[in-house]
């Protein structure tokens, strides 16, 4: 058999919605996709987990910060999963942090934005956590079986995380004026960046067509966005507060929302290297990695030990 | 001489000092962990850690509380008044000052390297175990009940933190030469948890029975570990009365701050 052979069974596999699996043959671009996406993905869950994780320890009451508390960790377990369907593709965890702490692999954006004041957790939560879920919805449904699993798993998390997160506005959006501003302020600080999210527009991204096609991914940038416009500019309202665009008008035509135009210089910039917050999310990274060097040298060094001891004693009781 | 009522409610607001400021510390490392899964387990000790505070604190809440009703104003000093009326978790947490504070001086501390958290977890936990165990039979039934929900997740932390001192102790010479560093910064740390101060004498603990149980047990992992137990250190002491190290005055700045900016705000 020859290769186009074998590509066509890979393509009429994902034509009948039969799931792609580890050991299957798949193409090396297939592969490389979905290493990069679901690395990225997963990268994305531990540098998402700095920009909240430097609230707990200023959270406003005992329940907040519990919460808190349990959904970064939530993030962490995401990241745990993720790495692992990365790994089945025949890349290494420690490659992939590698990648991510050289600068070579990316992660979402929206994590190069600081997290200011107490707000920023509900506007995560809500705007942040539901652009993701549109996206990692979709993601349920994509053709490779070990990411679209883990995605099940992450989702119910992720929308539970999205109510928190619009809880926490709604209980700021009831409160003294110091909190409803702060609110505000946080949507408005937010909602671009969020926006920005779902990647370029879809007549510039340059990996829509084959994923598509494969069954990577099953919407466009484009048509998640709007979605998750359509989904935000109702859900606003009942905080009663606004989206800072002032293009934002209900479209009776379309039957979706009309909306303006996003900074595009902003989104490279950050994507480059140049957010806000890049710099200091790459440092923590590896000040965490570099720290934990000797004690992960030392668990490797006492299993060795302790897996030598255990053979002796095997051994001897063998014999 | 306190009162029972005062006696007890003191205890309980240092068993959920102590538990609050441990939580912490530890969720310090939250996103900065050595490895992924060590991050996930310290936080999750840290999320125990806060449950149970939160427990003590509203049981300290509602005995302050119902003594209120009563018009016994004498049991309300230093409980932390602030939030309208009532006394909740959230106004004995965040707007009592760093004089109030009662947790031991051990949780206080910096976690230094990784090490140094997980030793004092270890010593913190093996103690915690013991005592809960004794306070599980206490005559008060709520604090019982808190105490035996609590054992169970104090079994994992000890299982948890004492197989990371195995490690470190008996892993590379780095890690043993940072555990000797680490035992030499929390020793004089432990004398007073095995000290009874006013409010503890009516609470029906055999401190000396828990010190000799936990010095048993510290032991045998420190053996296995080829780490020993320092002898005649000389101890320090005060967190249980509110006489800390300088290190809680900062800690409350960052936990109240938002408390103290924004009073009287629902969150």
């Amino acid at each position: 058999m020859n290769i186009q052979h074998f590509e066509q069974l890979f393509q009429s596999k994902i034509d009948k919605e039969i799931k792609i699996e580890s050991k299957d043959w798949m193409p090396e671009a297939y592969r490389k996709t979905n290493i990069r996406q679901i690395s990225q993905h997963a990268h994305s869950e531990i540098v998402g987990m700095l920009p909240e994780g430097n609230w707990i320890s200023r959270a406003p009451s005992l329940k907040r910060k519990a919460i808190l508390i349990a959904k970064v960790q939530d993030e962490a377990g995401h990241g745990l999963y993720l790495y692992s369907a990365a790994e089945t593709l025949g890349m290494s965890r420690e490659e992939m942090i590698a990648d991510l702490n050289s600068g070579k692999a990316k992660y979402s954006s929206i994590f190069n934005y600081p997290s200011l004041t107490w707000a920023d957790m509900g506007a995560i939560g809500w705007l942040v956590d539901g652009a993701a879920i549109l996206n990692q919805v979709m993601l349920c449904r994509t053709s490779y079986g070990p990411y679209a699993r883990a995605l099940v798993r992450i989702c119910k998390e992720e929308s539970f995380h999205q109510r928190q997160g619009f809880e926490t506005l709604l209980v700021l959006s009831k409160g003294t004026e110091e909190q409803k501003a702060m609110c505000q302020d946080a949507i408005n600080r937010w909602w671009w960046p969020s926006l920005m999210m779902f990647g370029p527009k879809d007549s510039e991204s340059t990996n829509n067509d084959q994923s598509m096609k494969w069954k990577i991914k099953r919407k466009t940038n484009d048509e998640l966005r709007q979605q998750f416009v359509d989904m935000a500019a109702e859900q606003v309202k009942v905080l009663g507060m606004a989206l800072p665009d002032d293009k934002l008008k209900w479209n009776p035509t379309t039957k979706h929302y009309n909306w303006g135009e996003i900074n595009w210089d902003e989104f490279w910039a950050v994507v480059k290297g140049n957010g806000p917050c890049n710099k200091q999310r790459l440092a923590a990274r590896n000040k965490a990695h570099n720290d934990g060097a000797w004690v992960r040298e030392a668990a490797n060094a006492y299993a060795v030990k302790k897996a030598k001891a255990q053979a002796a004693k095997e051994a001897l009781e063998a014999a | 001489m306190q009162n029972l009522a005062q006696q007890l409610i003191n205890y309980l607001l240092h068993l959920a000092d102590t538990t609050l400021i441990l939580s912490q510390r530890n969720s310090e490392w939250c996103g900065h962990g050595p490895v992924l899964e060590q991050d996930i387990a310290i936080t999750n000790i840290s999320l125990d850690l806060l449950g149970q505070s939160r427990n003590f604190y509203q049981y300290a809440a509602q005995l302050i509380n119902e003594s209120k009703n009563m018009q016994d104003t004498k049991a309300l000093s230093s409980f932390g008044e602030g939030v309208g009326s009532e006394i909740t978790e959230d106004s004995l947490a965040y707007l009592r000052t760093e004089r109030e504070f009662k947790n031991l001086l051990l949780t206080e501390l910096p976690n230094g390297d990784w090490g140094q958290t997980i030793l004092r977890q270890y010593l913190f936990s093996q103690y915690q175990y013991l005592l809960f165990e004794q306070l599980q039979q206490n005559k008060d039934e709520q604090l019982a009940a808190i105490c035996t929900k609590a054992l169970k997740e104090i079994k994992y932390h000890i299982r948890w933190s004492s197989e990371w001192v195995l490690r470190l102790g008996d892993g590379t010479p780095e890690s043993k030469q940072r555990m000797l560093v680490a035992i030499n910064e929390l020793w004089r740390y432990i004398g007073e948890m095995f000290i009874a101060v006013d409010y503890e004498k009516e609470m029906n603990i055999d401190l000396i029975a828990l010190q000799n149980n936990w010095a048993e047990k510290v032991d045998v992992i420190f053996q296995e570990a080829t780490l020993s137990i320092p002898k005649n250190t000389f101890m320090q002491i005060g967190g249980k009365t509110g006489t800390h190290t300088e290190n809680l005055g900062f800690i409350l700045t960052e936990l109240q701050y938002m408390q103290r900016a924004y009073p009287n705000s629902q969150w």
